[in-house]
Order: structure tokens, then sequence, then C-alpha cells
């Protein structure tokens, strides 16, 4: 197998450990709830949006390494950009982690988001690297219910 | 009288290595290491003679059962009553006709929350389960006070992972209908005295539901001495293959449950007018059974008899202490469930690393353990974490295998650090 330290790499333990944007966001316009009943992973999702782009993007909860760091560098990913921005993003990220680990794959797009590209090795963490993201989507749509991964 | 030289308790202790290679799948490598499978608790793997069991029926005697008149059918259903004549011996029932055969621990289960319980249970009647039931011995049984109106009652556990008797005593009144309980906690690995509290039920009049998924790999069962009134548990647990269980109920019982499920089987006579059931347990097996899974699991009986489960539990019970005792070495590692009797496994946590960043890195190093809450929610909001690891024996797992399970957790705190 490829060495545990393509998926345990020093930026995703540094977030795991040391989490950004961690919180409630006070005046969030868009916010969602994430599970995932396999692991019991619970994640809040909170983003502020004013004309068209993610002003503040915020997350609380407890998880694995991997949905923690994962929620922590989305929303430094997330800062800033256009809603339109963040669904291109997802979709980029997404592809990324579902494509197959015996297929090539092109991270170019997605900056500091590839050190998560390790879990392609890890089918069944892939939905821990992905929740927050589901969970993000649930939050611009306005989605009521909470996210499951399963 | 014949001379011994031994003494007069002395028994085989078990071979392992020998055993070991009765486990093809052992021989297999995992990302490079050659495997440790510290995950029976969740399904054991198979020694060869039950896997040989299932290829030598459907090579020389698949046939539906219980139909037909030629010679395949005869020998397919003679097996098949075998092994429920094997099953009958295994947990000391009284009668073949107290054996059903069911999917496994969960469908039993249910057969007799849905088959017993809810035809006879009324609003504000009460069902008293442990704080220690696995979601199968819990879940049924809301939905059947759900139907009826009655209540749960649960029994709450200690720190250590012990139901509290008194608690349990005191929540039993005239109300109880059924008390409902693991013999064998399948999260911390906890020995519940089904005895004793099966006998305080009695006197309120309650009948006794057993969870014996994690009980029957790991102890002899005797359903008379336990003095239950149901006592469910799964093949797949206990060597035998997926899909086949069985449902011990006191033949009294069964004779006055209506069936659950109706279809071809089950029945003595059908007309459009009028259907006639069969007697138990055949009313209770509607459709063709698990055939090829009966035939592996009464293979499966044979061979855990012949290892001696008194053998069995004695050896499974010094790994449980060994690992225990070094795993309690490591600092940062939390044991979860240390009960007064335990059985089968240890779950502990690593820290603040969260059970599947340890599970993910124990399968780098080719050992399998469950990483996640185990199906007892409630056992994990307990003692307040999210999932633990669990490492559950096996007979063919040695000192060897805790030693490198301990290595492993040694290398996640490495990483973490």
């Amino acid at each position: 197998m490829s060495d545990l330290r393509d998926l345990y790499q020093e930026v995703i333990l540094d977030h795991t450990k040391r989490p950004r944007n961690f919180g409630m966001l006070e005046h969030a316009t868009h916010r969602a709830q994430g599970h995932n009943p396999l692991c019991g992973d619970q994640l809040a999702l909170f983003v502020e949006i004013a004309d068209g782009r993610l002003r503040d993007v915020r997350f609380a909860g407890k998880g694995c390494a991997i949905s923690t760091a994962s929620a922590s560098l989305l929303t430094e990913a997330l800062k800033g950009k256009t809603t339109e921005e963040a669904h291109s993003l997802f979709a980029a990220f997404h592809r990324v982690v579902t494509t197959p680990s015996d297929e090539p794959v092109d991270v170019s797009g997605i900056g500091k988001l590839a050190v998560l590209a390790g879990v392609r090795e890890f089918p069944m963490r892939v939905k821990c690297a992905s929740l927050a993201w589901h969970t993000l989507e649930a939050a611009l749509a306005g989605r009521a219910d909470p996210v499951t991964t399963e | 009288m014949k001379a011994t030289t031994e003494p007069a308790l002395a028994r085989p202790a078990l071979d392992v290595e020998a055993l070991r290679k009765q486990f093809p799948i052992l021989a297999r490598r995992v990302h490079d290491w050659p495997l440790v499978y510290l995950d029976s608790a969740a399904s054991s793997q198979k020694p060869a003679c039950v896997i040989e069991a299932i290829v030598d029926y459907y090579a020389r005697y698949h046939s539906n059962v219980h139909r037909g008149v030629h010679t395949l059918s005869e020998e397919a259903t003679s097996a098949y009553e075998r092994a429920r004549a094997k099953l009958r011996d295994f947990v000391r029932a009284a009668s073949e006709r107290e054996i059903v055969f069911v999917r496994g621990t969960t469908e039993a289960i249910n057969l007799v929350a849905q088959a017993w319980a809810r035809p006879r249970l009324l609003p504000g009647d009460e069902v008293l389960v442990t704080e220690l039931e696995h979601h199968s011995n819990l879940v049924p049984w809301q939905m059947v006070c759900g139907q009826t109106g009655a209540v749960l009652v649960v029994a709450p556990i200690d720190a250590r992972g012990d139901v509290i008797p008194d608690e349990f005593a005191r929540r039993l009144s005239k109300r109880t209908r059924v008390v409902a309980l693991a013999h064998v906690s399948n999260a911390l690995g906890t020995v519940n005295p089904v005895a004793q509290f099966t006998r305080l039920a009695k006197q309120v009049g309650a009948i006794v539901v057993v969870d014996g998924a994690q009980a029957v790999p790991h102890l002899p069962v005797d359903v008379g001495a336990l003095g239950c009134d149901f006592y469910a548990f799964s093949g797949h647990k206990m060597y035998a293959p997926t899909g086949i269980g069985a449902l011990f109920g006191r033949l009294e019982l069964l004779d006055a449950m209506e069936p659950w499920q109706g279809g071809g089987s089950m029945i003595r006579s059908v007309t459009f007018e009028k259907t006639t059931f069969a007697p138990a347990p055949e009313r209770f097996e509607a459709g063709t059974p698990n055939i090829e899974g009966a035939i592996g699991l009464g293979v499966a009986i044979d061979w855990l008899q012949k290892l001696d489960l008194t053998a069995v539990h004695a050896h499974e019970a010094d790994l449980v202490e060994y690992a225990t005792s070094r795993l309690a070495e490591i600092p940062g590692v939390r044991l979860i469930g240390t009960a007064r009797e335990r059985a089968g496994l240890v779950s502990f946590v690593v820290g603040d690393v969260h059970a599947h960043d340890v599970g993910t890195i124990l399968d780098g190093e080719g050992i399998a353990v469950r990483a996640g809450h185990h199906c007892a929610q409630p056992v994990m909001a307990h003692f307040d974490v999210p999932a633990t690891v669990r490492a559950s024996f096996a007979v063919h797992n040695d000192r060897d295998d805790v030693d490198r399970l301990v290595a492993g957790v040694r290398r996640v705190l490495e990483i973490f650090a």
C-alpha cells in the first residue's frame, strides 16, 4: 500500500490539531448540519454570504482527522469566493477524491486541497473527506435536513 | 479403574498453530503484511471444514428441503434437520422443535418482538432492556412499543460497563412483560449475569429474551441453566456462514405464537377460505431456507465442540487479559469497558485520535479491527466517546497478534504526535 504518510500528511495533521475557522458564526446567512452515521462524525457549517460572495465560513463539530482537516481546509479555500466558484471547487475536489487510485488525476485546479488527494487510496475514507463539502452544498441550497453520507 | 497421571481437571489447551492452518484466509497478506484478524466479533473467519461442507453440499446433494421424494431432496432435508439437532445439543435445548432457523440474531429478535410481544403487549406494559444493548436488541423493542403503546425501560450500566444489579431489579415490576438483554456485550465484552437477572425477571412474570450473538463463539451455553425463554444467535460470528442463525424458544411459547411470515413450508393445509399452520418450528420458517448455511452451521458446531468451548474460553480470556495489560501500558490509551467478567474483546480509544484514523493506520499494517460505534450508540454516549477501536478474538489469535496490535497503536501515536 502507499505509505500512510500519503494520507496523514503534515498539512492534514496540522489542520486536525489546530482547525482553522472553528466555531459558530453568529451572522451566518446559510448553515447546515452534516452527519456520517458510520463513524458518528457531526459537523455544522456556517456561511455568511453577501453580494454573491462567501464573506465568512466557519465550522464546528467533531470527527476524524480526515473530516476535520477537510472542513478546516474548506473554510480557508472558500473565504472570498463567489458561490459559483464554491460550486465548481466542490465539483473539482469531488472529482479528485473519487477518481480511482489507479487512474491519473489532475489536482492543479484545487490548490491546497490537493493534500487530500491521498484519500483516493483509502476508499472507505472518501466519505470523511467529502462530508464538509456535501454539508456546504446543503447550506448553499438552503436545505434544512441534516446531510448524511449514507 | 483406569489409572491416570493427569490431573482430573486438565483440559487440552488449544493448539493455535495447528488451528491457524485450518483458516485459509490467514494465509493472506494485507498491504504486504501477514493478516492479523481481530474483527471476529463483527464476523468470524471460516475454517476449511465449513467452507468444504458448503461446496460439498452444492456439488453433491443440493436440492430443496421438505419437498419432493427424490434422493437429493431427502439427503438435503436430512442434512438440514441434522443441523437443527446439533443446535439443540449446542445450546442444551430440550427438543429440536425449540430451534427455529433464522437469518441471524437480528431476525430472531424481530421474530420474538413481532410474533410473541406485539399481540400480547398492552399500553403501559413495559419492556426492559439494558444500556449495553446492540441496536438489534433495542430497535425491534422500540418498534413494538410504538405499535402497542408499551414503554421501553432501560437498566443503566456503571463506569466499568456492568449493568447495575440494583438498578436492574428496581426497574422490574408487574408491568414488565419482556426483559431483553445481551449475554455478552458486543461493544464492551461485558458478560451479563443472565441466570441471576432471569430469576429476578421470572419473579414478576416477564419473559426473558437473550441476545447470544457474542456469547456462542466464546462460552458454553445452556439455555436451561440460564432459565431464559428465548435465546438468539447468528452463525457467522461462530465460524459458520452469513445469513443463518437460530432462535431457541421454549416450546410452550413457540406453540402459542402465531406465524409472522406466511408462505410455503409453514402450512399444514391451505384453501382460499382457511389455512392451518404447521407446528413450531416450521411455522416460523416460511419459504426456502438457507440450506447451505444450516449445513455449514452444523459443521461449525461439530468443530467448535471438538475444540471444547471451555478451552476456547480459557484461551480467549488469556488474550483479553494480555491485551488489556499491554494496551494499558501505552500512555494515552484508554480502555472502554472494564467489566468484572468479559469475553472475547477489548475496546479502547487512543488519545484523542478518532477510531477511524486508528483503524486506517492499523489496516496499513495488515491488522483488521473494528472502528466505530459498534451499533451500540447508547454505550458510546455513556462513555462520552463517538467511537472506539475494538479488537476481538477468535481461536486462531495468539499473543503475537496482540503484540502486532500494540505496535500498531504505538505507530498511531507516532503519526499523531
